[in-house]
């Protein structure tokens, strides 16, 4: 990056790591931070209208329809994370490739699975052996964004489906004798209530959710925890840039950014706990009424 | 006149089809030098990487690389995320009963014990390799305790905490360390295993002979020779 890392070796303690640490592969590290931040932008929003779908669902009076929610979220709930996500990404990597096999090539009469080898024909792979390998990578990242938003939308489910039976009876009730539709309570009165209640569990479900972002490294997708130990690792002269083993150093580094980014994910938690506390039957509501008064 | 249009139609549809096989995806670790790393750009480099862009375009492929870890990386090439691998992988019997192996491009070359002491215990004692390596399976094998890492340099890193009385690994990968690093020494005999290395590819991928018709060129020509003295030093076994 500066004009004297041509030659690393002659260079002085604090322009050998101002070369280091602006090469191209920390380079890398540095966008693989972004690779997590994009992944939860994504999957908090998808996991929580899952979890609403499947509380919406599990509440509705249709049967199938509520056992649909309840199974969904008992199930998710009840597997582990890295179970889940080295299953189901397999699951949905070959099932996306087998259905678009029987559509594109129907008269494939090879077997599919033959021993060890998954073969579709080479319509149907996806992405196309062809595609570059950015494509690659983001079909990746899509299946795992993808994963997440189910096993996090269960967790999602859940919470809001507890805080929808918090909502004061008395609240849906009065709705009902102003002579609204169960529809209209529920979008006008239950959804607009429960946030408040759902908010502790949500927030303990993104704490999570934030420490779940290194289970990306387990599906071999290139995050910070892949370039931390791939550039803590020691090297030789083979290298520009040789140095001893230093995970610890990289590793250390996660452990402050996870830890910086919990706290100051508590804080604006907290900050959106007071305002939606605002005129809520709850004892925040009360505390926040009584300070005002 | 119809039987001209369906002639042509499937010629085109088959050129489709080669074309969407022209890309061959080359699937490395990339934590294994000199035979194949991640350099300081960021970028796969080391012997394999010269070697798979120069048998690519001797074959008249186009060529992708792409990483991924050792441990998965036969189950990946069978399910087709990439079409080769090319990461110092040693020809074995049970290796190649999953997939297809193209001739050696290194010869069998020895595999190294380093330790931090000469009287390191290698029959008794705890040993560090790579998980599903010939190095591991080698251990397994004697009186000493294996542990198994999933990249290299942890094996290495294990030694020099003490977890481990001493590493095997290819001798080639631990030659260079062990001549920078002044604690670290080979230890012990050589041990002669497995049958060279050579690019796995898919049981019945047609382009194997193109991959082999290329190596046997390199061997012929010298170039594949000159290529592993560059990379491994004068010491090399060569072809």
């Amino acid at each position: 990056m500066f004009e004297f890392c041509t030659d690393p070796a002659t260079l002085d303690t604090l322009r050998w790591f101002s070369c280091y640490l602006t090469n191209g592969a920390h380079f890398l590290f540095y966008q693989s931070f972004l690779v997590v931040f994009a992944l939860l932008a994504v999957t908090a929003p998808a996991a929580l209208a899952f979890g609403f779908a499947a509380a919406a669902a599990s509440r509705s009076q249709i049967l199938p329809l509520s056992w649909l929610g309840k199974t969904y979220t008992a199930m998710v709930r009840g597997v582990p994370d890295i179970v889940f996500f080295l299953f189901f990404v397999l699951v949905l990597d070959q099932g996306i490739e087998f259905l678009r096999h029987s559509v594109v090539c129907p008269d494939w009469t090879d077997p599919i699975r033959q021993g060890a080898n998954f073969l579709v024909c080479p319509d149907a792979r996806t992405p196309q052996s062809s595609a570059p390998q950015w494509v690659h990578e983001t079909y990746g990242f899509a299946l795992a964004v993808f994963t997440y938003a189910i096993v996090f939308g269960a967790f999602c489910g859940n919470v809001l489906f507890g805080a929808m039976r918090a909502v004061p009876r008395a609240q849906l009730e009065t709705g009902e004798a102003y002579g609204m539709s169960r529809r209209q309570v529920f979008w006008r009165i239950l959804v607009p209530q429960m946030w408040i209640y759902a908010l502790p569990g949500l927030s303990n479900i993104w704490m999570i959710l934030i420490k779940a972002t290194p289970l990306l490294f387990l599906l071999g997708i290139e995050d910070i925890v892949y370039w931390a130990r791939e550039l803590g690792g020691s090297r030789t002269s083979a290298y520009q840039y040789p140095h001893p083993d230093w995970r610890f150093w990289y590793f250390f580094g996660l452990l402050v950014f996870y830890l910086a980014f919990t706290r100051v994910s508590e804080i604006v938690l907290a900050r959106l706990t007071a305002r939606l506390s605002h005129g809520q039957a709850t004892a925040a509501g009360e505390d926040l009424r009584k300070a005002a008064a | 006149m119809k039987y001209l249009i369906l002639t042509a139609g499937l010629l085109a549809m088959s050129a489709g089809a080669a074309s969407a096989q022209d890309v061959v995806r080359m699937g490395t670790e990339g934590a294994y030098p000199p035979y194949n790393f991640i350099n300081d750009n960021g970028e796969i480099d080391g012997f394999e990487r010269v070697l798979g862009d120069e048998l690519c375009m001797r074959a008249g492929l186009t060529c992708e690389w792409v990483q991924n870890d050792w441990d998965s990386i036969i189950p990946n090439l069978t399910s087709g995320n990439y079409d080769t691998i090319i990461a110092g992988m040693s020809i074995t019997a049970e290796r190649d009963e999953v997939i297809d192996f193209t001739q050696p491009y290194i010869p069998p070359a020895s595999s190294l014990f380093m330790a931090l002491s000469e009287d390191a215990d290698l029959e008794g004692g705890v040993i560090a390799a790579q998980t599903n390596t010939i190095q591991a399976g080698y251990i397994a094998e004697t009186g000493a305790t294996l542990i198994e890492f999933a990249t290299p340099d942890e094996t290495v890193a294990a030694v020099r905490n003490g977890e481990a009385d001493a590493v095997f690994a290819d001798g080639d990968y631990l030659l260079p360390i062990a001549n920078e690093d002044a604690d670290l020494m080979i230890v012990g005999e050589p041990v002669q295993l497995g049958g060279g290395v050579g690019m796995g590819m898919r049981e019945g991928d047609e382009r194997l002979a193109a991959f082999d018709a290329a190596i046997t060129a390199m061997k012929e020509d010298g170039t594949l020779n000159a290529l592993i003295l560059e990379w491994f030093g004068e010491e090399a076994a060569t072809w």
